[in-house]
């Protein structure tokens, strides 16, 4: 590999007030290399990024390029440098083709017009020069989020990009998809070009990087080469401390079934079917994890039992008590606790304080209220208790629940589902966002509450997270169920289902 | 691999999300609240200066025209405060009073409106509705003792105000037609209902002259009693002490209410609302009518109080309705704020007019009573630049910490 440096930063510093962002950062890019940049959320990693894409300004040190001193005052800049950023949401309009999207900006134009042949070709030639396969003439709208990105990636490279910054570039992707990718990112590698990838997931950096620069708090740690790293080493230079990185779990026990679903069928406003006649049983003692690409019907399955969407068809019974879901009110009171995927849409109000919103269900009933008269001080009290319990850190129960951190936002809606001692808990991404440390007390929270006896359904994207608490995993595909697995699971079977292949299981 | 973060979005991102309420009105509370009692001040400062310039550019002394309304509108009074009204200043003072009751009502119809997350245009439809209905009670029980009569006529009034309001709230919450245009519309039709009414012919004319489209004098028994001043020189009346009574029913109703709680929380985040078992949609109607309630009561207590008639010409020259959107944006929304902010705009409103009538005044009739509008129309206008304001005092950067610490 050529030593050639095609990027150095040097003692990046960048201050929010009130948060040191980055402090003193040092990284240094090689021609030909894939660069992981590995940190917890907040560590600086996407500030120092948006740093070098000339979206900030540091307030101090000094970005080389090629050996010469840059300063980008926009993207556009950046751009211009070379430097090209795919973000982990994609930007691009989904009614226009393929190649439109590609060369939005820097069209080839025919005059007035935009030469929509020379586009294309354009295109083509550079995907099939990486082996970026997309279709240049299919509308964005109708082509998959894998191939989303390749368009992200190739827009990136049609403007002349020889570094690349990939944000969480697998946080969307099915793990056969990721394997696709990197194939193309060695494609890039083989190519010249240098790629900075942001990641925190520790098996994926150690599979495609060369070297690995960890942060933590803003600050750099270390540089080190793949060889030689290990996830327990990373881990530890990530969080600053030993992490146990699997969760304990006696096997489970389960009891009677406590939610029962029957051909459950749920439309979106559109009148699109969403869920398409699912059929599963939670039991008491039992955590069921639902695995499934975003956007086929987990959303959707989740609203409908919850009471938040009206049912097209099928029944639901909770502990034993068929229920037609009219309102949150009814499926709360039957005892179904709901973990919400947007904790900040949907779990909290955040102008509200915490204690308020641990009220946010009970508000109408004693001890928080009386006839129609409310009792700040009993939610006071209520939420300092559960601030105690759940370790709640970063305010007290009358700070604004938008000032907390994520994971202690998630801690707070964990706090305030369980304590109303649900029969049913429903998990929806709950550790979406969160740190690692975060992670690790939400994860045994979630199996202590099986240990209590309810009964659990988890819907996660992660489906690492899946795989290490569930207990039995179903795969949702268009909204049926593609796989059920108990016992040992194949990563590799469960990612076909999750693609809609190998739909050999038993139908819902 | 099980103890992996799922990613988020860049702090940037999340601090989107965090302001993303899904109403305009919502947005505009979040942002207010970052605000703080200062930025009202500032705004209210930025107004009188740019209406200072605007008397400048006349040719006139801003400082003077601005001494003049003070002692026009009887502010004056706190130097020598007394209780005969025969003292100018006391006159005064209960005038800007008697404008002061009616901006609080109106103003609270637009914020308890606010607080659940949508724009109530319509307090001056429903002030008129509340007018209509209170003249034609307060007109139709001859004879009646006083108390059931000031009561039939009060009550009827708010509830007709909540009902207009509530048509908004219905239709929003039923078929989602934004509450922007529909009490627009809604205002419309109130002073179409009110020029039929009070028209040649109309239901509600007066029976003596069938000339004059003008309603009758609502009867004795449903005047309210005047406590400062005379009757007859529209002295300050007991509504005066509904509207601060008002002031504090709202802010318990809106912090110490299951109630209040249902409407914060739909204010703040529908979504959040629904989740937690609160219906968005009674919640839409009812924070509605209570606003049209503010706003009837309003009329009640002014076509009782101290107008008993209304007629066709003053339809067009009412704007007390209109004002109480600048009391509440002004006032942030808050019992205090819509307070305080009354008081201004009230001694805007009579010391505009009067503060030339005492022949003291050195600047232009016309000049002087659209002073107040001028106000008015830069107050609405810095409120919506709220940001503006902030970011011209530098504070913008000091409001952000809270979150940057949350993130990190």
């Amino acid at each position: 590999m050529a030593e050639e440096l095609v990027l150095e930063m040097r003692g990046i510093r960048k201050e929010f007030p009130g948060v040191l962002a980055n402090d003193r950062v040092d990284l240094d890019v090689r021609r030909g290399e894939v660069h992981a940049l590995l940190g917890e959320n907040g560590a600086g990693k996407s500030t120092l990024m948006n740093i070098l894409y000339g979206l900030y300004r540091p307030d101090a040190g000094e970005i080389l390029l090629h050996g010469k001193p840059v300063s980008f005052g926009s993207a556009r800049d950046a751009i211009q440098a070379g430097i090209g950023m795919v973000h982990q949401h994609f930007m691009l309009i989904p009614v226009m083709t393929v190649a439109e999207n590609i060369v939005l900006g820097v069209e080839p134009r025919d005059k007035l017009f935009l030469d929509e042949r020379a586009a294309e070709t354009r295109v083509r030639e550079l995907s099939e020069r990486f082996g970026l396969v997309v279709d240049p003439t299919a509308l964005v709208s109708s082509i998959t989020v894998g191939q989303e990105q390749r368009v992200e990636i190739l827009k990136a490279l049609f403007r002349g990009a020889d570094i690349l910054i990939l944000d969480e570039p697998t946080a969307v992707l099915t793990p056969q998809e990721a394997h696709e990718l990197f194939e193309i990112v060695r494609s890039l590698k083989a190519d010249g070009k240098s790629i900075i990838f942001i990641s925190h997931k520790l098996n994926e950096v150690l599979e495609i990087a060369d070297r690995i620069t960890v942060l933590r708090r803003g600050r750099k740690i270390e540089t080190v080469p793949r060889e030689g790293a290990t996830e327990p080493s990373l881990a530890r230079a990530m969080v600053g401390r030993e992490v146990l990185l699997r969760v304990d779990k006696p096997p489970a026990t389960p009891g009677d079934v406590l939610l029962s679903v029957r051909d459950l069928r749920v439309i979106d406003e559109r009148g699109i079917p969403k869920v398409r006649g699912i059929s599963f049983d939670v039991r008491a003692n039992e955590i069921v994890g639902i695995a499934g690409v975003d956007g086929n019907g987990q959303s959707e399955l989740i609203e409908a039992i919850t009471g938040l969407r009206r049912i097209d068809g099928g029944t639901i019974e909770v502990a034993g008590q068929p229920i037609i879901p009219r309102s949150p009110r009814e499926m709360l009171d039957a005892g179904v606790g709901h973990i919400p995927e947007d904790r900040q849409r949907r779990g909290l109000v955040l102008e509200f304080s915490i204690g308020e919103n641990v009220a946010l269900h009970d508000y109408a009933k004693p001890p928080d209220s009386k006839w129609g008269w409310l009792f700040p001080q009993r939610m006071i009290e209520r939420a300092r208790r559960l601030i105690k319990e759940f370790d709640v850190r970063g305010g007290g129960p009358e700070t604004r629940a938008g000032g907390l951190s994520g994971g202690n936002q998630q801690k707070v809606v964990v706090a305030r589902e369980v304590d109303r001692d649900p029969k049913v808990l429903i998990a929806a991404q709950p550790t979406r966002g969160l740190d690692v440390g975060a992670i690790e007390f939400l994860h045994r929270r979630l199996v202590a509450e099986r240990d209590e006896g309810r009964a659990i359904l988890l819907v996660s994207l992660e489906l690492d997270e899946v795989l290490s608490l569930s207990d039995k995993v179903l795969v949702i595909y268009e909204g049926e169920i593609a796989g059920e697995h108990v016992g040992e699971f194949s990563e590799h079977q469960i990612g076909l289902e999750m693609l809609g292949v190998g739909k050999k299981t038993e139908a819902a | 691999m099980s103890n992996e973060e799922h990613p988020t979005p860049p702090a940037e991102q999340t601090e989107e999300a965090k302001a993303d309420i899904s109403s305009a009105a919502g947005r505009l509370a979040v942002k207010q609240r970052a605000g703080g009692m200062i930025v009202p001040v500032v705004t209210a400062l930025f107004a009188f200066l740019i209406g200072g310039l605007v008397v400048l550019g006349t040719g006139h002394d801003p400082l003077s025209a601005y001494r003049d309304i003070f002692n026009g509108a009887g502010l004056n009074w706190v130097f020598h405060p007394t209780t005969d009204i025969a003292n100018t200043a006391a006159y005064n003072l209960s005038q800007t009073l008697l404008q002061t009751t009616t901006l609080i009502l109106c103003g609270l119809a637009v914020a308890f409106a606010f607080r659940c997350g949508m724009f109530n245009i319509g307090g001056q439809g429903q002030y008129f509705i509340g007018l209509y209905v209170a003249n034609w009670l307060g007109y139709s029980f001859q004879g009646m003792a006083r108390l059931p009569h000031v009561l039939i006529a009060v009550v009827g009034a708010t509830l007709a105000g909540a009902a207009w309001a509530g048509i908004a709230g219905v239709l929003k919450a039923t078929v989602g037609a934004h509450e922007v245009i529909t009490t627009i519309m809604l205002n419309w039709i109130a002073i179409w209902v009110g020029e039929w009414l009070f028209g040649d012919g109309g239901p509600l004319q007066n029976a003596a002259n069938k000339t004059v489209p003008i309603s009758n004098d609502v009867a004795g028994s449903a005047q309210l009693p005047v406590f400062w001043g005379q009757q007859q020189l529209q002295g300050l009346h007991v509504g005066f002490f509904v509207a601060i009574a008002a002031l504090v029913v709202f802010s318990l109703v809106l912090n110490r209410t299951t109630l209040g709680y249902e409407v914060r929380a739909v204010g703040f985040n529908p979504d959040a609302a629904a989740y937690g078992g609160i219906s968005v949609r009674k919640n839409l109607v009812r924070a509605m009518a209570i606003s049209g309630a503010f706003a009837g009561l309003a009329g009640a207590l002014d076509m009782l109080g101290y107008l008993y008639h209304f007629g066709q010409s003053d339809i067009p020259a009412t704007q007390v309705g209109f004002l109480g959107i600048a009391v509440a944006l002004l006032g942030r929304n808050t019992a205090v704020g819509v307070g305080l902010a009354s008081l201004l705009f009230g001694a805007l409103l009579f010391g505009t007019t009067h503060g030339l009538q005492s022949g003291v005044s050195t600047i232009d009739p016309a000049l002087a009573s659209n002073l107040t509008y001028i106000i008015q129309g830069l107050v609405v206008l810095f409120v919506g630049a709220d940001l503006l304001v902030l970011s011209i005092w530098g504070w913008r950067k000091k409001l952000r910490p809270k979150h940057r610490e949350a993130t990190a």
